[in-house]
């Protein structure tokens, strides 16, 4: 500024000089309800923890027992399967709603809108269990859905099919939600990019690939993050079509030996564990997806 | 000199709001048109009509000697497919007001898409021509930074670099300056300048009065959907002959 370079003038009042506060002692606020809450927040926690350790209600020994059984695995497999398959399959045919959607065509839109409408309003188990019948009353149909060989080697044939309505069924429920996440991201990209694309004469496809979707992912990926985290745990409905996933063989496991409790906790500590495996990979794409963005 | 752009008779409606009422305009190869005039008077629209971004309802332009959105054959006029309109954008540069850089690419990324994806160049080809514009608009250093790091003027260099990459026959400047800092606006305009003392085809929407009087050849000014006078900047600007000029010039000079 240049006031401070100004040279005193003589009629200014003499200023006393500032006082050094350098050599004082700063205290800190205190806030001792703090100290209360944290006091009393610590004895609850504590006492859940002794809870945990010395209740033998937990049965830890059995909890160890089962829970890198191998039949625990090949359910936690299953599991990663249908999740897999449900979010490919859902958001693969998502993205086609969304773009139906948004589409200039009135039938496409309407299409779409429908089965929107349809998706969301009928009950997942409700879906799975109808489509669990439909494979039943049609047993030549083939929905073209690619298995592993390695899934072959461990179900029957019996469980194929099964498996392939519960695959069904949660692909075509996530697709509606994906649909309108997806058509979420894609509205939110600013005009000025497709009119810039569109200037530039980059080819649709490309405009799309390039420019709308890799921009869009940044409002896609933390509702897509939900869905698919929300998934993996509803793949625990379709323990109602007998399929050997976590949930149903936990169940299985204690219907046999009775100990309800700690084969509940193998269940929990496996939805927990690949959980927050989601939730890390979820950190990376999306920091990947936020190049070029200040926050 | 032959007619670069040529505009007839063309007229545009949004809904009940008529933009548009019969423009008529031609642009020789070569010549730098501006094109002045109050808000909401149509400027914008007719530029992006020239390039297809707005459709026109009735009249027709015609780019180096081709029809824009139709092909004609015997007597009739048939709608061009997108992707045709496309090929067809790739000859014209347009600049955005608000620069519309693809903030998730790189300024070297933002300069080769479109010769890349559209004319096909191959990648290396397209690299260094791109790095011969960066240095052309002052940004030789910014090659790799993201949109986001540079102050408006940059981008919008950056941005003029860009639609220089397709070596249009034609560029269409869409009120460059409006968005940027005072301080900013020369160094857009003095990229501009250069291209047009290198004799670029351009048409400039502007409000930068001064700048029309040292670089056009032409000016026009436009009111209320039509062009109400055009002429050297002399004529245009220092003896306007109609009042709705004489009123805009008094309130902007």
């Amino acid at each position: 500024m240049s006031l401070t370079s100004d040279p005193p003038t003589k009629e200014a009042p003499e200023r006393a000089a500032p006082e050094d506060y350098s050599a004082l002692k700063v205290v800190p606020v205190r806030n001792p309800w703090r100290w209360v809450a944290v006091a009393a927040t610590a004895v609850l926690v504590a006492q859940f923890a002794h809870g945990l350790i010395t209740n033998p209600g937990w049965e830890w020994e059995v909890f160890a027992d089962f829970f890198a059984t191998e039949t625990i695995l090949k359910a936690v497999w299953i599991t990663l399967q249908l999740t897999f398959y449900g979010t490919a399959l859902g958001f693969a045919l998502g993205i086609v709603l969304a773009f139906m959607r948004l589409s200039r065509s009135p039938f496409l839109k309407s299409v779409a809108f429908t089965y929107i409408w349809a998706f969301r309003s009928i009950p997942l188990i409700v879906q799975l269990l109808f489509w669990f019948n439909l494979t039943y009353l049609y047993k030549k149909l083939d929905f073209g859905i690619p298995f592993g060989p390695g899934f072959f080697s461990f179900d029957t044939a019996g469980l194929v099919g099964a498996m392939s309505a519960a695959v069904l069924g949660l692909a075509l429920h996530q697709a509606a939600y994906a649909a309108e996440i997806v058509r979420g991201g894609v509205l939110a990209v600013d005009t000025g990019q497709l009119e810039a694309a569109a200037a530039l004469g980059i080819p649709r496809l490309r405009q799309l690939r390039r420019i709308v979707l890799p921009q869009a992912m940044r409002s896609i990926l933390p509702n897509a993050a939900n869905e698919v985290i929300s998934l993996f745990k509803g793949t625990s409905i379709v323990s109602v079509m007998a399929i050997g996933e976590l949930f149903y063989q936990t169940q299985v496991i204690y219907g046999r030996n009775g100990r309800v409790v700690p084969l509940l906790m193998v269940a929990t500590v496996w939805y927990i564990i690949l959980t927050t495996l989601l939730s890390i990979a979820q950190y990376y794409v999306e920091r990947h997806f936020s190049r070029g963005a200040t926050r | 000199m032959t007619a670069m752009v040529d505009i007839r008779s063309v007229h545009k409606n949004f809904g009940s709001l008529e933009v548009l009422r019969g423009i008529d305009l031609e642009v020789s190869t070569g010549e730098v048109a501006v094109v002045l005039g109050p808000s909401g008077s149509g400027k914008s629209t007719l530029l992006r009509t020239i390039n297809h971004l707005e459709k026109v309802d009735s009249g027709w332009i015609s780019v180096a000697g081709s029809l824009v959105g139709y092909r004609r054959r015997n007597d009739k006029l048939y709608e061009l497919r997108e992707r045709d309109i496309l090929k067809q954008r790739t000859r014209i540069g347009f600049v955005f007001q608000n620069f519309n850089l693809f903030p998730h690419l790189t300024v070297l990324e933002n300069i080769i898409e479109a010769p890349v994806s559209a004319l096909r160049r191959p990648r290396k080809q397209a690299v260094e021509s791109a790095e011969r514009l960066l240095a052309r608009v002052g940004l030789e250093d910014k090659a790799s930074a993201y949109p986001r790091q540079l102050s408006g003027g940059q981008q919008q260099r950056v941005a003029i670099a860009r639609a220089l990459a397709l070596e249009p026959e034609l560029l269409l400047f869409d009120e460059p300056t409006s968005a940027l800092d005072p301080e900013l606006v020369g160094e857009v305009l003095d990229v501009i300048k250069d291209l047009a003392d290198q004799g670029t085809t351009m048409i400039v929407v502007t409000h930068e009065i001064g700048f029309a009087r040292e670089v056009a050849d032409t000016v026009v000014f436009m009111d209320e959907g039509r062009i109400v006078e055009q002429g050297t900047p002399t004529e245009v600007l220092d003896h306007p002959r109609h009042e709705r000029t004489k009123a805009f010039l008094s309130k902007v000079l």
